[in-house]
C-alpha cells in the first residue's frame, strides 16, 4: 500500500476534476481491495458471495450496518489504537469501527485539509453550541462529544453557548462577543442543538446578538428538526436573522468514515473532497444512477486501511447534482442529502450482500 | 524552567507522574494521552507559555520530544 501523503500535499481538497481524481483514487482504491481482502476474514467471505466475486470486488459496497453484525478489522488485535462505536437508529446492537495508527494520522490530515478550505490555517476563536460536560464526560462517548472533539483543534479559546442545565450561557456568549467581536470564529454544534437550544431559545427570549464574520459549521441531520418543518433555508435564513451570520456550512459524515466529511458550500450543496467518492445508487439493482436522480448515497474512501470502509453503502438518500461545475468553483462532485432510509429498504440493501 | 514547566503540563493535562513524562513518551501510547486528555494538553501548554499553537502543531505533537521541539519553534528556550 502506497503512502497517501502525495494527496495530502494538494493545495486542497477541491481541485481535481472527474479524470484526474480518478486517475489519483483508482490505484488506492485498488490496493484497498486486496489488503482488505487479505487480511479481513469477514470482508473476504462477502467478496467470495456475491456474485461476480473477486471480478466484482469494485462494485461492492458493504452496507454499513455490516459493522454492527461482523468484526470487520484488516489488524491484529494489538494494532487496534481506538475503536469507534455508533448505536444508530434502528437497532440497539452497535457498529465497531477499528482504528489504528496510520487510519487516525489519515483521519486527522485528512479532516484538516478539508477544514483549511473554510477557515485558512490559523484556529479561530470557537463558540460550541453544547454544555461544556458533553466532552469532559470520558464515558459518554457520544456522537456529540465526538464531532466536539473531532473539530477543537481548528479553535481557541473555546467557549460553551450552554450551561449544564442545557440553557443559553447568556454571560459566556456575552463575553465571548465582547472579547472577540467582529473577528472570524467558528461557531460549531449539532444542527438540532443549534436550533432547539440557541436559535429557538434567542426567538423565546426576543433576543439577537452579533456574531457577523463568524462562521457556523454543523451536523448531525435534519430528522428531529422535521416536526417543526424545518429546512436548510429555514436554518439559515434564522440563524441570520438572530446572530448576523451569513455564512452557514452543515456537514456530512459518519463514524464509519471519519475523517472526510462533506461540507456543504456556499450554493448550497455538499461536496465530496479529493479523499472520497460519492455515488448514488438504485437501491434495488444496485446499479449508480446518473445525476440529478435521487437513490442510496455509496462512498468510497483511500483513509481506512485499520478495517474495509474504503467502499461504503450509507443508509442515507441522495442525490448528486452534478461534477466539476458547482458555481462556487469547486471541483468533483456536489449532492444534496434527502435524509435516511427506510427500515425496510435498509433491510433489502443489506440482504443484496447477505452472507452467513 | 521552561522544561520544568512542560513536564507540569503533562502532569496535570494527562494525570500521570512526572517520572513518566519522557521524551519516548507518545500520544496514544498510554490510555492516559488519548484525544480529550490531549486537548487539555494544549490548553495548558498554551495557558503556560502564553503562546497559541497553529493546527499542524497541534496534530504533529506527538510525543514529549516533539512537543519540547515544537515549543522551541515558539522561541521558547530549553
Ligand atoms: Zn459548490
Amino acid at each position: 500500500m502506497k503512502s497517501i501523503e502525495d494527496i495530502f500535499q494538494l493545495d486542497s481538497p477541491y481541485l481535481l476534476t472527474k479524470d484526474q481524481k480518478k486517475k489519483m483514487l483508482d490505484p488506492y482504491l485498488h490496493d484497498l481491495d486486496n489488503l482488505h481482502y487479505e487480511k479481513c476474514i469477514s470482508y473476504r467471505k462477502i467478496v467470495d458471495a456475491i456474485p461476480g466475486g473477486r471480478n466484482k470486488q469494485s462494485d461492492l459496497y458493504l452496507p454499513v450496518r455490516l459493522f454492527k453484525n461482523f468484526d470487520l478489522r484488516s489488524i491484529s488485535s494489538d494494532q487496534i489504537l481506538k475503536t469507534l462505536t455508533s448505536s444508530g437508529t434502528t437497532s440497539q446492537q452497535v457498529s465497531k469501527i477499528y482504528i489504528d495508527k496510520i487510519t487516525a494520522i489519515n483521519q486527522t490530515k485528512a479532516l484538516v485539509k478539508i477544514m483549511q478550505h473554510y477557515i485558512g490555517k490559523n484556529r479561530l476563536p470557537m463558540l460550541i453550541i453544547d454544555h461544556p460536560n458533553v466532552i469532559k464526560d470520558r464515558t459518554l462517548f457520544s456522537a456529540r462529544g465526538a464531532g466536539i472533539r473531532g473539530l477543537w483543534t481548528f479553535g481557541r479559546n473555546h467557549t460553551y453557548a450552554l450551561d449544564n442545565e442545557m440553557n443559553v450561557d447568556d454571560d459566556a456568549i456575552d463575553a465571548f462577543i465582547e472579547k472577540f467581536k467582529h473577528q472570524k470564529s467558528i461557531i460549531f454544534g449539532f444542527t438540532f442543538m443549534i436550533w432547539k437550544y440557541f436559535i429557538q431559545e434567542l426567538e423565546k427570549q426576543g433576543r439577537t446578538i452579533d456574531l457577523c464574520n463568524s462562521i457556523v459549521f454543523h451536523s448531525g441531520g435534519w430528522k428531529k428538526l422535521q416536526d417543526d418543518a424545518v429546512d436548510n433555508e429555514t436554518f439559515k435564513s434564522k440563524v441570520k436573522q438572530l446572530t448576523e451570520v451569513s455564512h452557514v456550512h452543515n456537514f456530512y459524515g459518519m463514524v464509519e468514515q471519519v475523517g472526510t466529511i462533506y461540507v456543504e458550500c456556499e450554493k448550497g450543496y455538499l461536496h465530496a473532497p479529493i479523499f472520497s467518492d460519492v455515488k448514488i445508487l438504485d437501491p434495488a439493482t444496485m446499479k449508480e444512477r446518473p445525476h440529478k436522480q435521487s437513490g442510496v448515497i455509496a462512498v468510497e474512501s483511500i483513509l481506512p486501511v485499520s478495517y474495509p470502509g474504503h467502499r461504503l453503502l450509507t443508509e442515507d438518500l441522495g442525490t448528486v447534482m452534478g461534477e466539476d461545475d458547482c458555481e462556487c468553483g469547486k471541483k468533483g462532485k456536489y449532492f444534496l442529502i434527502h435524509g435516511r432510509l427506510k427500515k425496510a429498504e435498509i433491510r433489502g440493501c443489506s440482504d443484496t450482500y447477505a452472507v452467513e | 524552567m521552561s522544561n520544568k514547566k512542560m513536564i507540569t503540563c503533562f502532569v496535570e493535562a494527562l494525570g500521570i507522574s512526572e517520572e513518566d513524562v519522557v521524551n519516548t513518551l507518545e500520544y496514544n501510547s498510554i490510555p492516559q494521552w488519548d484525544s480529550v486528555a490531549h486537548m487539555q494538553l494544549i490548553a495548558a501548554l498554551e495557558e503556560a507559555f502564553d503562546i497559541m499553537l497553529d493546527t499542524d502543531d497541534i496534530i504533529d505533537m506527538s510525543s514529549v520530544a516533539k512537543a519540547r521541539q515544537i515549543l522551541q519553534k515558539y522561541d521558547i528556550g530549553f
